[in-house]
């Protein structure tokens, strides 16, 4: 029976990872329902987007306070997974602090610069959640943030304040552990912040802190596995798709929007006097839709942009139709990507193969007057802090209106007829072209 | 006003050193015209030997494409492209972002590869090549803040050209509560300019124009003639037309020099 934890432990991990990797290849699955695009050339330009932006934290710190605050917990979070890796060898040996007798002095230090960064992040965290509850920062309030969206970052943060106090506080136990001579608990570590969490249990006998330590230390795992498989059903996957996302991120300039090429074969064909208009029926490479209607006819980097999405609304507040209250908020297009994507994905689920469920992403989800309001200023796309593209999903729906619907509003159908009738927006004839010239 | 067309030079067995890129709101739209004569100004003055396409220009499509037409936009950057390759057009200079971003970004891949530039960038080019210079007084210690347009700043990251001007223009240029990366669009694009506005609690034009009265400037700087027609009707929305003037750089050095 000695063995019993290390038992219990390894199924606890095996789980874990189980469930992990059937979620992770679910939205794998699901991503890959999109369109092709070509994503994987320059390489070496694609590298050091990601260590930039992702690795770097280039783009969060353009607004300093929010900035700052989660690279706090960005660097926490990457550091402290360092012990994780000392808790799960622990957890499958029955050992107790297995690193400190390879690394010596260097390991309290490490343990000391854990200790560190979990109180920062613990403040960060209770900053972050002040940010959202009390402060009532504006773009923490839009109407997609109602309901699951709020109560699911609320429950990331008290997720993270748990587990960084369940940290701590098994640190504490095991410091006076440590001092009592229990020959388990081997002198090793610094603890610079558990030091003063310890008093409070000073009082307790050997057998009941070695219980609190342990109960502290498996709630503390637990936690982290129970997180591990709460990133699939939250908004926070950011932290593993920011990666991805970043590198393979549009790298072409913002103003260029990019030629439909079954398009120019199309128009090629039209401005070719000697076509031969029934030679295309041949190849067979017709494009079935025109733009987007559904989440799968958008592109799988278009696809991935919506796993990513975290949510912090930078986008919509630098979006000009939001903040000049129109319904088009570039977050909740993502959100609706997303939402959507996944009801595509139950839906294989269920069936083996997608059935019709009468549901699109137009309509459904995303309103045409949301899509009417966009600029196309590409502020959303400047202000993503992980590079996701809302403008390119808009611009795709706006296509499907336009080329399958013939559904623009008027005005603009007007402005459409011009440009073909007279080469202008403006119903001006082309030949007066040239009038300025001779006016004073 | 002495405007050679492409089609006249090349009659004359003439090559200009730039094709002048009118396009449609600086051909048709009174305001806009203004700007395009300011420049053919400051091109005379200069001594550069340009060209317009008059008729034979037409649309570069960007309105069309960014309301979703791709089949239209593409038909009318082929024909354009057609033209441009067949006076073997190399470099363009435009007043107008929409049509600079159009013509540098999205022609090459349609076969229409040419050096495209913004007229602000072109005037600083010939002030470097001391081709002319400002040294008129008129807008010293004045207050001049500058609307960034769209798609020439964020879209094509053009952000130090139009303000490189202003400063030679000895005025006190003074930056918006948004602005370069972070600029607030005017409203008019993505092909807003041609439709109402969806509801909402305000136009974007009046949200704009409110940021650059905060500055306390006495001219609003643009650089693009829908940008222009914008920010006008959101100082008169704000009966502020005596307080503060919307101009183009181009107009604004056209003054300076008292061309």
């Amino acid at each position: 029976m000695a063995f019993l934890p290390n038992i219990i432990f390894a199924l606890l991990l095996i789980t874990a990872l189980f469930f992990f990797t059937k979620n992770i290849l679910s939205i794998r699955r699901n991503i890959l329902l999109g369109k092709d695009i070509e994503r994987k050339d320059q390489s070496k330009k694609r590298w050091s987007n990601m260590i930039r932006i992702a690795l770097g934290q280039s783009k969060m710190v353009s607004k300093p306070v929010a900035g700052s605050l989660h690279v706090i917990v960005y660097i926490g979070f990457v550091i402290i997974n360092i012990e994780l890796l000392e808790i799960i060898l622990d957890g499958l040996f029955g050992t107790h602090r297995l690193f400190a007798q390879y690394l010596g002095g260097l390991y309290n230090v490490l343990i000391a610069s854990f200790e560190i960064l979990a109180a920062l992040v613990l403040v960060a965290v209770v900053l972050f959640w002040t940010r959202r509850n009390v402060i009532k920062i504006k773009r923490f309030l839009s109407s997609e943030m109602k309901g699951w969206p709020k109560k699911d970052a609320d429950y990331i943060l008290y997720f993270e304040m748990v587990l960084m106090s369940l940290f701590l506080s098994m640190n504490a136990a095991d410091l006076l552990l440590q001092n009592m001579g229990e020959p388990h608990y081997i002198k090793a570590g610094s603890f610079p912040i558990s030091q003063f969490i310890a008093p409070l249990f000073s009082s307790l006998s050997i057998e009941s802190l070695v219980i609190l330590e342990r109960i502290f230390w498996w709630l503390h795992i637990t936690g982290i596995f129970i997180f591990l498989n709460y990133l699939y059903f939250s908004k926070h996957l950011h932290i593993l798709l920011a990666f991805p996302n970043t590198y393979f991120a549009n790298l072409s300039t913002l103003g260029y929007f990019k030629n439909n090429p079954a398009v120019t074969a199309e128009v090629k064909l039209m401005l070719d006097p000697n076509a031969d208009p029934y030679a295309t029926a041949a190849d067979g490479a017709a494009l079935d839709k025109f733009g987007a209607s559904d989440a799968t006819d958008l592109n799988w980097v278009q696809l991935l942009n919506a796993y990513t999405c975290t949510e912090c609304g930078r986008c919509t507040s630098e979006c000009p139709a939001n903040q000049t209250g129109k319904l088009l908020s570039p977050r909740k297009i993502m959100m609706d990507t997303r939402d959507r994507l996944e009801e595509i994905g139950k839906n294989i689920d269920e069936n083996g193969t997608f059935q019709e469920d009468g549901n699109q992403l137009l309509d459904n989800y995303v309103t045409r007057e949301e899509l009417w309001a966009c600029t196309s200023c590409n502020a959303c796309v400047e202000a993503c802090p992980v590079d996701i593209d809302p403008l390119s999903i808009i611009m795709d729906m706006r296509q499907y209106l336009v080329m399958e619907e013939s559904a623009a509003p008027t005005d603009l159908n007007n402005m459409m007829s011009n440009i073909e009738n007279n080469g202008a927006p403006w119903p001006f004839n082309n030949q007066d072209r040239l009038l300025w010239a001779n006016e004073n | 006003m002495q405007v050679p067309t492409l089609a006249e030079l090349t009659a004359k067995g003439k090559k200009p050193e730039v094709l002048f890129w009118v396009g449609c709101a600086g051909s048709f739209d009174d305001r806009a015209k203004k700007i395009t004569k300011s420049f053919v100004k400051i091109l005379n003055k200069a001594d550069v030997s340009f060209a317009v396409l008059g008729a034979e220009e037409s649309c570069t499509g960007d309105p069309a494409k960014r309301v979703g037409n791709e089949f239209l936009f593409q038909m009318q950057a082929m024909a354009n492209i057609e033209v441009l390759n067949a006076y073997e057009v190399t470099r363009i200079v435009t007043t107008c972002p929409h049509c600079f971003n159009t013509l540098k970004n999205e022609y090459p891949e349609l076969g229409g590869k040419y050096e495209v530039v913004h007229h602000t960038q072109f005037i600083n080019k010939l002030l470097k090549e001391e081709r002319f210079a400002i040294s008129g007084s008129h807008f010293k210690g004045k207050r001049i803040t500058y609307h960034d347009p769209c798609y020439l700043g964020r879209a094509n990251q053009v952000y130090e050209a139009p303000r490189d001007l202003i400063r030679k223009l000895d005025a006190e240029l003074v930056e918006m509560k948004g602005c370069k990366s972070k600029g607030l669009c005017c409203g008019a694009g993505g092909a807003q300019m041609f439709k109402e506005p969806e509801k909402g609690d305000k136009d974007i034009n009046i949200e704009r124009t409110e940021q650059a009265l905060e500055t306390q400037s006495e001219i609003i700087a643009a650089g693009c003639p829908f940008c222009n027609t914008m920010m006008t009707d959101g100082v008169k929305n704000k009966e502020k037309e005596n307080d503060i003037e919307v101009k183009d750089i181009a107009e604004l050095i056209v003054t300076a020099e008292d061309l």
